[in-house]
């Protein structure tokens, strides 16, 4: 039996990033100063850990609810209410997941018929495009550009609405490129979604790390609720990465159907992890406002350093990446990667791992701590200063 | 709630003011002047490195000594407290509650150094009661420091 011929094509067929060949190479080596990472580098508020090891004491250890303890979906509610106006139903309108990951497989796969498109503006991260490959889908990338401050814009959406059009996927804060999209911006979306059936999917997985001001959902706007599943999480919030927990808020008909894959294809979400979700969304206040205070210290820090060193770098208002253009260079995203790595042993992502319209960028994470950005940026700026002195 | 500033420079005190002020999204200027402020009213009363002694080709011991002391009339452990403090081999003097009255941390070339200072100077203070002198081995973590070396990154270079 020849196994490969075995597997299934459309699986097989997914895009096999050529990035991938990067990143084994980066994580490989030994000695390198990285700002590559997606995860928080903040440990897990103590009380959250705290009550995961009290829970596991106590020998809680068994299933939960498919859609996840009651206690947890309350929890979610309360705070879905308190930090973005939304009012969701405990009972019917939340579902836990594994991880925000899950929550967005699980709202595709209720949504799609075979061809029906989804809308994904790029650069974003890169799960959404082959869930909807997986799922018969066809995803239809939307490039979002710096002069738009990397936002989805009103008639780029009308553009690229077809009869076949059926979600939107809507990644802000994003991942890579730290846009945000503010109450306005949201508006002028708002304002052509109501004139289609089209379902959004918002993951707003970083909606606590934004910057100048308060994150805002699409879901709080008129009419937009009945027709959005919001999709958020503990990884990035909370630092809960390892956790791996999340959630789905959206109509009842929308989360009974995924309440359904969910309970075929996992059951139910960690239940260790549910019971210090709780902790960690009744009393962690204080804990999200010091990271987010952090983060935002380093954000300028790194902003500042980029330009500084002469690669012009957009102001990136939420998550914690920054996204300078490397075009001044001369080099593409994935040479300009490479040679970084070779020469100064520093990591970070080529942009056009998260789509096409990345290309000419690059990723910079500054989940580090200043020291640690402090030496990674001197060693960029010698790459940069080397490279002008090379040049004819 | 502190200052954010000096969040910062506790963290690290050898930022520059430009980076201070990109930071705190505020100009040099004002952080020269919040930072001689500070230093004027004995808020920062100063500035070392965190050195590791282990690293260092030199004689060094330290030594942490209770000190049980008899409070003065009118002065409290005061006196004492400052008398000691002008040691040049003292390093650190704290009025401690609990089962003694000063924690003092006393640094010496070599052990017999820093026996013969306690008994010869500390221990004979009037209104020293008695003196505990327990040496230092190894420091894992100073001023929120780790003073091991760090172990690589869990979360490896890159990921998306
Ligand atoms: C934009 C975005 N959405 C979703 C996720 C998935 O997060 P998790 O499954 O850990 O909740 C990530 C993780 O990097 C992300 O960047």
């Amino acid at each position: 039996m020849d196994l490969e011929n075995m597997l299934s094509q459309r699986t097989v067929s997914l895009k096999p990033s050529g990035i991938r060949k990067f990143f084994d190479i980066a994580n490989e080596m030994e000695g390198v100063i990285a700002l590559g990472v997606g995860e928080p580098d903040f440990k897990t508020p103590y009380s959250v850990r705290r009550a995961g090891i009290e829970n596991l004491q106590h020998g809680q250890t068994r299933y939960s609810a498919n859609a996840g303890l009651m206690e947890l979906r309350r929890a979610i509610c309360d705070y879905m209410l308190r930090k973005f106006n939304l009012s969701y139903d405990k009972k019917t309108e939340v579902l836990v997941t594994v991880g925000g990951s899950e929550a967005i497989d699980l709202a595709i796969r209720a949504f799609l018929n075979p061809g029906d498109e989804v809308l994904i503006p790029e650069p974003c991260f890169v799960c959404y495009a082959p869930i909807v490959t997986l799922t018969s889908g066809v995803p239809v990338a939307i490039p979002t550009h710096e002069k738009d401050h990397f936002r989805l814009t009103p008639e780029q959406l009308e553009a690229a609405i077809t009869p076949k059009t059926k979600m939107l996927v809507l990644p802000y804060p994003n991942n890579p490129t730290g846009a945000v999209m503010r109450r306005e911006h949201l508006e002028a979306i708002a304002e052509v979604l109501r004139r289609h059936d089209i379902i959004v999917l918002s993951d707003e997985i970083y909606a606590e790390l934004t910057y100048n001001g308060r994150h805002c959902s699409i879901a709080e706007l008129p009419d937009m609720k009945e027709r959005t599943i919001v999709v958020n999480g503990f990884s990035k919030t909370f630092a809960m990465t390892g956790w791996r927990l999340g959630f789905a808020a959206g109509p009842a008909a929308a989360i009974k159907q995924m309440t359904k894959i969910h309970q075929y294809a996992i059951m139910c979400a960690p239940t260790t992890s549910q019971y210090a979700a709780i902790e960690a969304l009744d009393h962690c206040e204080e804990n999200i406002c010091q990271m987010r205070e952090e983060y935002n210290s380093r954000r300028r820090f790194v902003v500042d350093g980029f330009n500084k060193m002469g690669l012009h770098t957009f102001e990136p208002e939420g998550a914690f990446y920054v996204f300078p253009c490397i075009r001044s260079t001369g080099l593409s995203s994935e040479k300009f990667c490479e040679e970084l790595l070779y020469s100064k042993k520093v990591a970070v992502v080529p942009g056009n791992a998260f789509g096409d319209s990345g290309e000419g960028f690059i990723r910079v994470s500054y989940s580090y701590s200043v020291q640690h950005l402090k030496t990674a940026l001197q060693r960029i700026a010698e790459f940069i200063e080397e490279r002008k002195e090379n040049q004819p | 709630m502190m200052d954010r500033l000096l969040e910062l420079l506790n963290t690290d005190a050898r930022m520059s003011t430009e980076a201070l002020a990109v930071m705190l999204d505020t100009t040099e200027e004002d952080v020269k002047n919040r930072i001689a402020r500070y230093e004027a009213d004995g808020v920062i009363r100063g500035y070392k490195p965190l050195l590791d002694y282990e690293k260092i080709d030199t004689q060094y011991v330290e030594a942490l000594i209770e000190l049980r002391v008899t409070p003065k009339k009118d002065f409290g452990f005061e006196e004492i407290a400052q008398k000691i403090s002008r040691y040049q081999e003292v390093d650190s003097v704290y009025l401690m509650s609990g089962g003694y009255d000063l924690h003092v941390r006393v640094v010496g070339k070599t052990f017999k150094d820093v026996a013969m200072f306690v008994a010869q100077r500390l221990a004979i203070l009037d209104g020293v009661v008695s003196t505990a002198t327990h040496f230092v081995l190894s420091h894992y973590k100073d001023q929120g420091v780790l003073m091991t070396d760090m172990p690589g990154d869990e979360r490896g270079n890159i990921s998306l």
